[in-house]
């Protein structure tokens, strides 16, 4: 990069900052506090046509402070790290606790549930990349796709290289810190014309620039998938089996998560309330997360609070196993924290795999939904509700692409009637899960 | 409002350029930094927010955060390219550095001349207020804790209730090689209330709120938080009761105001000058053609006072103005900023916007409405045998290629023979934006704008927007329930 980061000075930085800022904080009278940092430097290159479009150097940092008084909370945050800034976000965080209300669960996490190992989980991996080098990989991701027959416009294709550096630290003596980096090249492509036009792309995204598919891969694929699409039917409206792509699994699984989140439970604005222990899956259907793997997507050692992460199983052989818990949140709901403030980290999936085929002999005739548009979920009741776009597949064969439809149900009566789960995982998230079958949704469409 | 600018220059200047030692000779500098060979125009975005939000749950406002951001966005543009960099630091040697990295998008050409910097004359269509600073501590509390009592007290199913209050104050000032120097003060606020009812072991949600480009004390003074506190309840009652919602197609009433996020979807992001110029809408190269029904009239309006999504100048300075897409059923307009209008030899229309200084301008909506037409609200309802009749949405979203766009309505109710009667499950309405348009079969003369909550996404980037329209009624459009 032309730009100068040194990863490791900036991480001797933030821990500097992190740390005085407590320090800050208890002689301004808070009674606990923590502090996370970060910095992130990137560059993004877009090409379009043959061309560069644009080429844009990035360099984000903010520190944020919150201050416990008693059982008050304040917060504050600012982008500049100069001392007087910091002090200024302090002050205004002490200030703020001083009006917000008592609150029984506020504070840190208990100082016994802190990680005490920090072991290096392999996520730092910069890429030395010229701006003219980063120009020439989107070119060929680009003109690899505009090659196909068929292909008649672009939005181009874009290639990003970022590194991270991260701080928490709290007032129990905390002090935890990350460094990572993240590659992505993707391509968006048009086929067709007028009123007949689709579009897709394809990525590539990883930790490290080694493990990034080829341009020529990414652009090739953008193509096929997007001509694939070309004279899209309007399905009929019906009660189908549907089978899900990896990528709208994914999105299922992000569904589950955030149903099973602590702030959703206590606020009772989740369907899964009060359901610990219920079986929501077929018995062959385990979840959970492996927050430490080595160079994993969403690896770390510790949590939103200092917490150790750990390899938490959610769903165990269908049974709703485990919320997903933060510090705060399992205090309001009387449990002990998952180590998940933060969210869950490295998800995957227990269960036996079929290949793509015969998930598709085994449903017949339904519908394989490869992007689905809009939110569509009422977290509350599970009812779900979502615009596609796919595939109708006829006696096991796909027949013919299909739009503007629908695909709704409710989320507990998908979950129980997943029937299968395809071997096409899709490791380029850290939700790792391949396609998935659901026995019968309402299709609307014609 | 058409009050000339006039203080907003001082604020800006001060918070702005001052603390880091600049004057209005830097930013020529700045300028001539990033004007490198090759480049033909180029800009600098000055910019400092205050944001604040106060958070009420369990009757007590627990949570309540305060961020401070600012910076100093640069970019470069040599025909179709930009380069962009960014800093949030506010001082000459930024300027030198993201200068000269924002017009390496560049490397040989012609070295241009920028122009002499003038003010630009804008109506400002919002006072230039810090709107955090109208109410103490307590009395942001104070207004929580009524929205709490109240819908509380409003009935015995609710279980839960939040409520939120924010506010930005945001200060920018733009230069640019074309002359231009613009600067605003963009206040903004907003409170919402949301709700859980419980009753015979279902649960259900509700939620209301508004805001717009003023003072926290109007929200204050016009009692919204009660306002709002009743309508989630409502709303969270009349979802209790509802049954599933049809599936496949059937004609459709839409309700006045926010259901004008259509509007947004099936018509406003495809017409973006960015995505036109390069022939990625499906509304590329049909201006003047008929792309919706006769009598149906869309504007990009931000000149509407103290509404959300209005602004006095965008954020490459060109003044905010009322820009019509769609007049009579023909496609007359499309909304530009100054790079897709030269690209497409069109006027830019003042709606470059940026989520921040450290990301690229693009073309945005602003408060995007469809004017009134002739019909009694009461008769468009009257002439559906059987439909839906939806009032309120969550959210939306468009593939400008296909033109397939969808809307999830959040309250909604069926229409038996020309009569409102049982409230339906939300579900996700899908169509296809030019189609849907010429399906349009009656319009209202109910014109109203929502209540200020809009948020818009491009490419990663939020902005804050509004929309508005009349009662419509489509003849057809797919509704995604799970009743046969």
């Amino acid at each position: 990069m032309s730009q100068t980061f040194d990863a490791v000075e900036q991480q001797t930085r933030l821990e500097e900052r992190a740390t005085a800022a407590l320090a800050l904080a208890k002689r301004l009278g808070a009674d606990a506090c923590e502090v996370g940092a970060s910095v992130d430097q990137g560059i993004g290159v877009g090409v379009r046509l043959g061309e560069t479009e644009s080429i844009e150097l990035s360099r984000d940092q903010g520190i944020g402070v919150t201050v416990y008084v008693g059982q008050r909370k304040g917060s504050a945050s600012t982008s500049d790290e100069s001392d007087a800034s910091i002090r200024a976000a302090v002050e205004k965080a002490v200030s703020i606790a001083r009006y917000t209300g008592e609150d029984a669960a506020a504070g840190l996490a208990d100082a016994a549930e802190m990680a005490t190992a920090l072991p290096d989980l392999d996520l730092h991996h910069p890429w030395a990349l010229s701006t003219d080098e980063a120009v020439e990989l989107a070119l060929r991701c680009e003109a690899a796709g505009r090659d196909c027959e068929g292909i008649t416009n672009s939005e181009g294709a874009n290639l990003s290289s970022s590194e991270v550096v991260s701080v928490y630290a709290n007032s129990h003596g905390f002090l935890g810190s990350k460094r990572g980096t993240r590659h992505s090249l993707s391509c968006l492509l048009i086929a067709g014309s007028g009123d007949h036009m689709q579009r897709d792309h394809d990525y590539t995204t990883a930790r490290r620039a080694d493990a990034l598919e080829s341009p020529e891969t990414i652009g090739r694929r953008a193509a096929e998938r997007t001509l694939k699409r070309l004279g899209g039917e309007c399905p009929k409206t019906g009660r189908f089996p549907v089978l899900f792509s990896p990528e709208m699994a994914r999105s299922l699984v992000g569904n589950l998560l955030s149903s099973i989140a602590g702030g959703a439970l206590y606020r009772e604005s989740s369907f899964l309330c009060d359901r610990l222990g219920d079986t929501l899956f077929p018995e062959w259907f385990s979840l959970g997360e492996r927050p430490q793997e080595r160079g994993g997507l969403a690896s770390s050692a510790f949590d939103g609070d200092g917490v150790a992460t750990r390899d938490n199983v959610f769903i165990d052989q269908g049974r709703l196993a485990s919320y997903m818990l933060s510090a705060y949140s399992a205090r309001r709901l009387g449990l002990s924290t998952t180590g998940n403030a933060g969210g869950a980290r490295n998800l995957r999936i227990q269960a036996p795999t079929t290949p793509l085929d015969a998930l598709m002999r085994q449903m017949g005739t339904g519908v394989l939904v490869t992007e689905m548009m809009g939110q569509g979920l009422n977290p509350v009741t599970g009812d779900y509700s979502r615009g596609a776009a796919g595939f109708w597949v006829e006696n096991g064969e796909i027949s013919h692409p299909v739009e503007e439809f629908t695909v709704a149900g409710n989320l507990e009566s998908l979950f129980s009637g997943l029937v299968g789960v395809g071997d096409d995982i899709d490791r380029r998230s850290s939700t790792q899960t391949g396609s998935w079958l659901i026995d019968s949704m309402t299709i609307a469409g014609q | 409002m058409t009050v000339v600018q006039s203080n907003s220059f001082e604020q800006a200047s001060a918070q702005l350029l001052a603390p880091g030692g600049l004057d209005m000779a830097s930013l020529e500098t700045g300028l001539s930094h990033a004007m490198g060979a090759g480049i033909d125009y180029a800009d600098l975005f000055f910019q400092r927010t205050w944001h604040e939000m106060w958070v009420l749950e369990d009757g007590e406002v627990k949570d309540a955060s305060y961020s401070i951001d600012g910076g100093v966005g640069v970019r470069s543009l040599s025909g179709e390219k930009t380069g962009f960099a960014y800093s949030n630091q506010i001082n000459p040697e930024a300027l030198v550095e993201t200068g000269r990295t924002a017009c390496a998008i560049a490397r040989s050409g012609e070295r241009h001349q920028p122009a002499k910097i003038q003010p630009v004359t804008a109506a400002t269509r919002y006072a230039g207020i810090d709107p955090l600073s109208g109410l103490s501590a307590e009395e942001k509390i104070a207004m929580l804790k009524q929205a709490d009592r109240v819908a509380r007290a409003a009935d015995p199913a609710v279980v839960q209730v939040s409520a939120s209050l924010t506010g930005v104050h945001e200060v920018v000032l733009v230069c640019a090689t074309d002359g231009t120097l613009a600067t605003d003060v963009r206040p903004l606020v907003r409170l919402n209330v949301s709700v859980i009812v419980a009753r015979d072991g279902k649960r259900e949600r509700g939620s209301a709120g508004g805001g717009g480009r003023y003072a926290m004390s109007r929200l204050r003074d016009e009692g919204v938080a009660e306002h709002y506190a009743r309508d989630a309840v409502r709303q969270a009652l009349v979802n209790l009761k509802a049954v599933d919602a049809p599936a496949g197609q059937m004609p459709i009433v839409l309700g006045n105001g926010w259901p004008g996020i259509l509007l947004h979807e099936a018509v406003g992001h495809g017409l973006e000058g960015d995505f036109n110029r390069k022939g990625s809408s499906s509304f590329a190269g049909r201006l003047g053609e008929q792309v919706a029904s006769r009598g149906v009239t869309v504007v990009d309006d931000a000149t509407l006072t103290d509404c959300r999504g209005s602004l006095s100048v965008d954020d490459e300075g060109t003044p905010g103005q009322c820009t019509p897409l769609i007049e009579d059923g023909i496609l007359t307009g499309y909304m530009q900023d100054k790079l897709n209008a030269r690209l497409m030899g069109m006027q830019p229309t003042g709606n470059a916007r940026r989520e921040s200084y450290a990301h690229v301008t693009m073309p945005r909506m602003t408060n995007t409405c469809m004017l009134a037409g002739n019909d009694d609200p009461g008769e468009i309802v009257a002439s559906v045998k059987r439909g839906i009749y939806a009032v309120s949405f969550g959210g939306g979203q468009v593939d400008i290629t296909s033109g397939k766009f969808v809307f999830s309505a959040s309250e909604a109710y069926l229409i038996e023979d020309g009569k409102i009667t049982a409230p339906v499950k939300g579900a996700t309405l899908i169509g296809n934006g030019p189609e849907a348009m010429s399906r349009v079969s009656m319009i209202g003369n109910d014109m109203a704008l929502d209540t200020g909550i809009g948020i818009c996404g491009k490419e990663g980037q939020g902005v804050p927007v509004g929309v508005g329209q009349p009662t419509l009624k489509l003849d057809e459009i797919t509704v995604g329930g799970t009743a046969s």
